[in-house]
């Protein structure tokens, strides 16, 4: 049974893979800003039977309690093996051009905040030499797009951050996962219109399932995004600033 | 926008309308962006016609609304929210000794759904609706309004909303009584019958023994061999040895939109003189896993596929006893004698059992149910004369398998429909709702 930390974990996505970790028996340690969601889930995982549910209410811009938060957690479960990282927000794009306030806030919550948790968790487990910290990134840090280059530089930078961790940790054997779902139909995408390139929830939470599983370093969901992502990345800037993506 | 999802499972009528997704049980219902527009919640969409649709409108999609809240494992209390499915419910109830207290034909409903229909199952002769198991839930208003009801708390509420075809508001959460099982397998008999007497001479003699009875009729037969067909009972199996009966999990799907029905009336023929006369011996005991003796559809995914894109039509009707009961010899002879019909053709006998619901479809009698290819003007005519039928016999048709009958009938049938009218919350309608009040001539 493994002890597992949760920071968002009313999202969609972590939702659906909170599901399968309860049904596997394992421990969970909820942290997410809205209470009453929290709890919904909360009693939802122990009846499908989560050997130990705890949630609690966390804003992930209270950087002062980040790593307070990872002390309960092993404290409550009687021990720590995985973190999921999977908070975040879908920017306003144009309305992010408009305003750098809300830039910042942006890159506060996808980004700094992510980094902040990750500086502490990083230390946790390498001190204890053990633990797995998976963080959901996204394709759309893979390169910037006028449509969606305020999110996608905050994964972006997740995503760096994490290679730089995982190659850090490497030697005393803690995973670092990094998984960049591409188009998910969740409230967070709810305004856009819908078509054959995207997955469920469950789709993705079963690849984030599969590659905890097995320590992927890098898992796109659903897989053919790496085709797609290796093509994007291919075009050289020069053709690349002239398209509309 | 990704609106091909929501439509009905008898993919008749085609609807347009905008999809808002409710998410949390203790948020409001949308206030905002759908200004002079109405409301219908929406489960999984296995109605079969315009119960579940709200063409011009909104549906409130309720699927993520799929959490449990409680389960008292000793008494088999469960509460959950309305947007799970039986099928996630019995992942957790069968394991725990308990089973759904009546169950449809398919597990994949909603609860929500099943309360706003009042679903029937095969053990109606024994305990009546879903309804009569629902001890309470909570109903969400448009203004806000969040009210709790059960036969002692808001009791008309609770009885407007059991069969209240998703009008009265949305269902957040319900809690009903689950049933009691040793192991998961079914004891079944199968018995091959000759005509509608014999019929209902083995409903009788198994009404009181058997807890599940249906029977497959062969819709196509004719003169004095009119409802022959084979008929199903089975009980529980009650021995707490670890029986092994083994659950099929091979799953199908009907990989793609035929252009045109499947079923017609040879391959129909075909299917039943197959079907009626492999049965050999005439009366066959088995054990079965649940999910095959009450889900045999279920293996078989979009199987609402094979009768082509124009989708088809669900006539279920009730004739209830005594003088009328003829009704339902008449109502195979005209389908017989049109060559049409569905290779599922169930008949099931009705208890007494009173269901809670102000407007729910089952009351004491015979029913039958089968699917028509949707062949346009000559599928109506036919089921228009049904309906007739039906009326005259003093009957029901049921609505959440109706697309298309005339309101002068569902007027006749559910003669309390303007009862439900103070309940239907001012912002909520539907596209059947609409066809059968007559706002739509």
């Amino acid at each position: 049974v493994k002890k597992i930390m949760i920071i968002g974990a009313t999202s969609a996505i972590v939702q659906a893979v909170t599901r399968l970790f309860a049904t596997e028996g394992h421990s969970l340690f909820l942290v997410a800003r809205n209470k009453d969601k929290l709890q919904a889930i909360a009693t939802d995982l122990r009846l499908r039977g989560a050997g130990y549910v705890e949630a609690c209410v966390m804003d992930v811009l209270e950087y002062n309690r980040h790593a307070s938060v990872i002390m309960t957690a092993e404290e409550k479960m009687g021990g720590l093996d995985l973190a999921v990282v999977a908070h975040g927000t879908l920017p306003d794009q144009q309305a992010c051009e408009r305003s750098f306030d809300l830039t910042r806030q942006e890159l506060e919550i996808n980004c700094l905040s992510t980094i902040s948790f990750l500086t502490h968790i990083a230390n946790f487990f390498e001190t204890k030499k053990n633990g797995t910290i998976a963080v959901i990134s996204s394709v759309a840090g893979e390169r910037g797009r006028q449509s969606n280059y305020v999110y996608g530089t905050a994964k972006g930078a997740v995503s760096i951050f994490l290679q730089g961790l995982r190659n850090r940790l490497q030697k005393c054997g803690v995973k670092v996962l990094t998984i960049k779902p591409g188009l998910v139909d969740t409230p967070m995408t709810s305004a856009f219109p819908k078509g054959m390139l995207w997955a469920t929830p469950d789709k993705v939470a079963r690849d984030i399932h599969h590659a905890i599983q097995f320590s992927k370093d890098i898992t796109y969901s659903p897989f053919f995004w790496r085709i797609v992502m290796l093509i994007i990345r291919l075009i050289p800037e020069r053709l690349f600033k002239n398209l509309r993506l | 926008m990704g609106n091909a999802k929501y439509q009905s499972w008898g993919r008749y009528p085609k609807c347009h309308q905008q999809v808002v997704k409710m998410l949390w049980r203790h948020e409001p219902l949308p206030q905002e962006g759908y200004e002079g527009k109405t409301f219908l919640p929406f489960g999984n969409g296995r109605s079969y016609g315009d119960v579940c649709l709200n063409d011009g409108g909104v549906l409130i999609d309720t699927r993520s609304l799929n959490r449990f809240i409680h389960f008292d494992s000793r008494e088999g209390i469960l509460r959950c929210e309305a947007g799970i499915l039986l099928s996630e419910i019995l992942g957790l109830i069968v394991p725990q000794g308990w089973f759904l207290p009546v169950t449809p034909g398919t597990q994949f409903v909603t609860i929500g759904g099943a309360i706003a229909n009042d679903v029937h199952g095969k053990n109606h002769h024994q305990v009546g609706t879903f309804g009569c198991h629902v001890l309470s839930f909570e109903l969400l208003r448009s203004d806000g309004n969040r009210r709790m009801c059960s036969p002692h708390n808001n009791s008309a509420w609770y009885h407007a909303t059991i069969g209240g075809l998703g009008l009265t508001g949305v269902i957040t959460w319900a809690e009903f009584q689950l049933k009691k099982i040793k192991n998961p397998c079914i004891i079944q008999e199968s018995i091959q019958y000759p005509n509608l007497k014999t019929f209902f001479e083995l409903s009788e003699e198994s009404s009181q023994e058997f807890e599940y009875t249906v029977a497959w009729v062969d819709c196509l037969a004719k003169g004095n061999q009119i409802g022959k067909g084979i008929f199903i009972r089975g009980n529980h199996d009650e021995s707490t040895l670890q029986k092994s009966c083994r659950l099929a999990s091979r799953m199908f799907t009907v990989p793609l939109d035929p252009p045109f029905s499947l079923i017609n009336r040879w391959s129909l023929a075909m299917f039943n003189k197959c079907y009626y006369h492999q049965h050999r011996p005439r009366h066959q005991y088995s054990i079965k896993h649940y999910v095959p003796f009450f889900y045999p559809l279920d293996t078989i995914q979009q199987w609402n596929r094979i009768y082509g894109p124009a989708g088809f039509l669900q006539y279920q009707c009730l004739i209830p006893p005594g003088p009328g009961r003829d009704g339902i010899r008449e109502i195979l002879a005209r389908i017989g004698a049109e060559g049409v019909g569905s290779f599922l053709a169930v008949l099931k006998i009705f208890g007494d059992k009173r269901s809670p619901g102000l407007l729910s479809f089952p009351k004491p009698g015979v029913t039958l149910a089968l699917d028509f290819p949707n062949h346009g003007r000559k599928t109506f005519k036919l089921l228009d004369t049904l309906d007739e039928v039906v009326r005259a016999a003093g009957g029901s048709v049921y609505p959440a398998k109706d697309a298309r009958m005339h309101s002068k009938y569902f007027q006749q049938y559910f003669p309390e429909w303007k009862r439900l009218i103070p309940f239907i919350d001012e912002k909520f309608s539907s596209s059947f709702w609409r066809r059968v009040n007559g706002e739509y001539p």
